[in-house]
């Protein structure tokens, strides 16, 4: 045992320098560390949003509303093209993830074929017995469904970017969900606010014809509630079903002033700016409607043909709500409505006092260990203590390699780790002591100790590395964070307690040549 | 040269064994009870597997819950409960899940901050909608299975069956009471309480393995001794380790509890009930328990083949 093979020194004395360098970052600001060339380790430990303060959301995208939406205009194309060629259906509806209709007679079937192939597109169109049927495949709607969260993300991305947060995360989790996470957000509820509005908009007609109190509206047509419900304003519009312009082809959005009121000017693309050219063109005179998310949000008269391609939106907007309009417009709007799932939000003062609780308790912590190890087993404790330092250090240089991340829990999971590394020590230390008492020399009795204790160290953290790696795989958030340390703390003090302790006590044995052991 | 101080004399043995049937019968009714609270108290479940909303606020000066009360009782939220949090100017908002969606949850955290109104500092809050809600549920109980699942494997492997029958029914033991007193003391129970039982779990076998290791050590050792004598003596030898480690550990969980803040509060309180259930079981549940299961029928079989002249009967004397 005295023969402890020289490449396992140098091995070990290698993972402790490494050690030290990874753990080094963490001492100067973050700044500084940023700053460091790249062939120094230069990564800090990630402080989860329960230490920093910020906002984690669980979103989820309404995939079902992109599968009805898509099936709702298929009706209408169905209907316009049926009438346009005057063949009688009945039962034009929605059934699952695919359109049925049943034609009056059956033997226009293959016109109606001829009709519809368009209309259908990659859907499956089948007609028997006079019912036509035009399904979505099941690898549509993934399709559809995948590409819906993808674009979300995206999206999501863009306008969280816009609103100026440092380093935020945006990932998908599971089929229909994103997990954002933002550090340091300071307004939680306007986030939320940008990231949960579509934001879809639409320039249509308003069809002063139809009353919006009347009973049945055409089916070209849809009643829509206005924005705001000021006295002297129309609540509700009849507006076409028929977009002119939507906001796919806005390219730029900004909130301004007209008349001392928040506005919202616009710019169209070329084909944004042709369409809504010709449409006020042909419309002069008329309401044209605003809509944004299933809304009114103004309804002007058209004076005169609009050919610039770029226009304002007033409305009974504040700076805020012009501001936030202009930025959802910028971004784009989501294909489907998200829904917050989960929200957890820290203010940046409690996790200061966090910070401030956990570094305390750990320092504490160390303190009284660190005393205990000393009192009960003298110069052996002391070698235990520095192998716990090292403890402490490579756990820290783990953590900011592995670039997990730190959270109070996680904190806890590093006090416990203390706690439980003096385990190991005791367990071989009170070994050697028996062995002692039991006449051995101070060479064979340490040798034994160590041997024999192993078994023990090893079945003991085992088995609390399965609960650890569990809480992993179903934790969530900070729970996470106390997995992560808790068990990084294990593989390390397992390294410390048995090779560092034992290099220690190896090489007092060397240079000392005791008589006995002072343990 | 200095050396440590030895808590515990080398020479102690204590006699662990006598009172096995007193202890044993102690642990029935702790688990019973614990059952029995968490059967008809029931437990005090968090956001977390409820669903709901947890706001954390600092008021501007002295809490004044009456009126913050008063204020938010007029919302039409349902249950909202308010409670001093660590100093005199937190308090804890906790409001039950709201009908409907997820967008319902939302608009009442909207509700209560337009309610409560200005000068208000939001430490922290918290909402978690039903699906995720049943889906922690799942997951929570899926981990704390999965672990007893693993942790029974690896003792399986590792040991006699006897000691693998006895070392999961004190972690079911340590297991139950520590919810148990979840439930009798009202804590709140959520995902970090689920993170304190793992650990409990974690530790209650670690102790128990140690002694157990001893045990069949000195069953290699001492072929012949009565089992109620060898175990004390395993218990005995490795008492300075279970008061040290033990100690250590408890020691550095009353340091959490006492400076890591409030939120961390529960989580401490659970693992300080761990450490000390799971030192306790070991001692007098799972080794005195080893007393009722024959633990050496192969070896005294064939010991009587090796050694035709020794006592019949194996463990006579």
């Amino acid at each position: 045992m005295i023969h402890f093979a020289k490449w396992k020194i140098i091995l070990i004395v290698a993972v402790l320098i490494a050690g030290v360098a990874y753990a080094a970052p963490n001492l100067i600001s973050r700044d500084l560390a940023e700053r460091l060339p790249d062939w120094l380790p230069h990564q800090q430990v990630n402080l989860g949003l329960d230490l920093q303060g910020g906002s984690h959301l669980l979103l989820e995208v309404e995939v079902e509303s992109v599968i009805r939406e898509q099936l709702a205009m298929v009706v209408d194309s169905v209907r316009s093209e049926l009438r346009g060629a005057d063949i009688g259906y009945t039962g034009l509806g929605i059934e699952g993830n695919a359109v049925t209709v049943t034609l009056r007679d059956p033997t226009t079937a293959d016109q109606v074929r001829g009709l519809l192939e368009d209309v259908a597109g990659d859907m499956d169109l089948s007609i028997e017995n006079g019912v036509v049927r035009i399904a979505m495949t099941e690898q549509a709607v993934e399709d559809r469904a995948r590409r819906a969260v993808e674009q979300s993300i995206e999206i999501v991305r863009r306008r969280i970017d816009e609103t100026g947060t440092r380093e935020p995360t945006i990932q998908r989790q599971g089929n229909d969900r994103i997990l954002v996470q933002l550090p340091g957000v300071k307004d939680p509820e306007r986030v939320k606010e940008l990231i949960g509005k579509t934001a879809k908009m639409t320039f249509r007609l308003v069809d002063s014809s139809v009353s919006p109190e009347a009973a049945s509206i055409p089916p070209t047509l849809e009643r829509l509630p206005s924005v705001d419900d000021e006295p002297g304003l129309p609540r509700h519009y009849v507006v076409q079903k028929r977009v002119m312009v939507s906001g796919e082809n806005l390219v730029d959005a900004q909130p301004t002033f007209q008349d001392g009121q928040p506005v919202v000017s616009f710019r169209f693309d070329s084909i944004g700016a042709n369409r809504f050219g010709d449409a006020t063109r042909e419309n002069v005179g008329r309401l044209f409607a605003i809509v944004l998310d299933g809304e009114v949000i103004s309804a002007p008269v058209i004076r005169e043909p609009i050919l610039g391609g770029s226009g304002v939106i007033s409305g009974n907007f504040t700076v805020q709500s012009a501001q936030d309009l202009a930025l959802l417009l910028r971004a784009g709007a989501l294909p489907a409505p998200l829904t917050v799932l989960e929200e957890r939000t820290v203010g940046a003062g409690l996790g200061a006092d966090s910070i401030r609780a956990g570094t305390m308790a750990s320092m504490v912590g160390l303190v009284l260990i660190v005393a205990t190890l000393l009192v009960a087993y003298g110069l052996f404790g002391l070698f235990a203590n520095i192998a716990l330092i090292f403890n402490g250090i490579l756990l820290l240089a783990a953590l900011s390699l592995l670039q997990a991340t730190l959270t109070l829990p996680g904190i806890a999971g590093i006090v416990l780790t203390l706690g439980m590394a003096v385990d190991s020590n005791v367990l071989v230390f009170e070994r050697i002591r028996e062995e002692i008492r039991n006449g051995r020399s101070p060479v064979t009795a340490i040798d034994t100790g160590y041997r024999e204790a192993m078994s023990s160290i090893v079945d003991a953290n085992l088995t609390t590395l399965i609960s650890t790696v569990l809480l992993y795989q179903f934790g969530s958030g900070p729970v996470r964070g106390f997995a992560v340390t808790l068990g990084i703390g294990i593989i390390t003090t397992l390294f410390t307690a048995i090779m560092v302790t034992r290099l220690i006590a190896v090489l007092w044995l060397r240079k000392a040549r005791p008589k006995t052991v002072p343990i | 040269m200095f050396r440590g101080i030895q808590f515990i004399r080398p020479d102690t043995r204590i006699n662990f064994m006598r009172p096995r049937r007193t202890f044993i019968l102690l642990s029935l009714i702790m688990m019973l009870g614990s059952i029995g609270l968490v059967a008809f108290k029931g437990l005090n479940f968090g956001i977390d597997f409820e669903g709901g909303i947890l706001m954390e606020v600092r008021t501007p000066g002295t809490a004044d819950l009456t009126e913050m009360r008063d204020a938010l009782a007029d919302l039409g939220l349902g249950e909202v409960a308010l409670q001093e949090f660590g100093s005199p100017d937190d308090v804890l908002i906790r409001i039950q899940r709201q009908e409907g969606d997820e967008a319902a949850q939302v608009r009442a955290i909207a509700q209560v901050k337009e309610a409560l109104g200005e000068g208000y500092e939001y430490r922290r809050t918290e909402f978690v909608g039903p699906t995720v809600g049943a889906e922690l549920v799942r997951d929570a109980i899926t981990a704390i299975v999965l672990a007893i699942i693993g942790i029974m494997i690896y003792i399986w492997f590792r040991f006699e069956w006897q000691f693998a029958v006895n070392a999961i029914i004190a972690l079911f033991h340590d297991v139950i009471t520590t919810v148990g007193l979840f439930a009798l003391l009202g804590l709140e129970f959520n995902l970090t309480s689920v993170a304190a039982v793992l650990t409990v779990a974690g530790y209650s076998i670690n102790d128990t393995v140690v002694v157990y290791d001893r045990v069949r050590e000195e069953l290699r050792r001492y072929k012949t001794m009565p089992l109620p004598d060898l175990i004390n003596l395993a218990i005995n030898k490795t008492l300075s380790r279970t008061i040290m480690t033990g100690g250590s550990v408890l020691l550095v969980l009353i340091v959490l509890y006492v400076f890591g803040g409030d939120v961390l509060g529960g989580f401490s309180l659970a693992l300080i009930w761990g450490v000390l259930i799971g030192t306790y079981s070991t001692v007098f549940v799972a080794a005195p328990m080893l007393i009722y299961f024959n633990l050496r029928p192969s070896r005294s079989a064939k010991e009587s083949t090796a050694r035709p002249a020794a006592d019949p009967a194996g463990s006579g004397d």
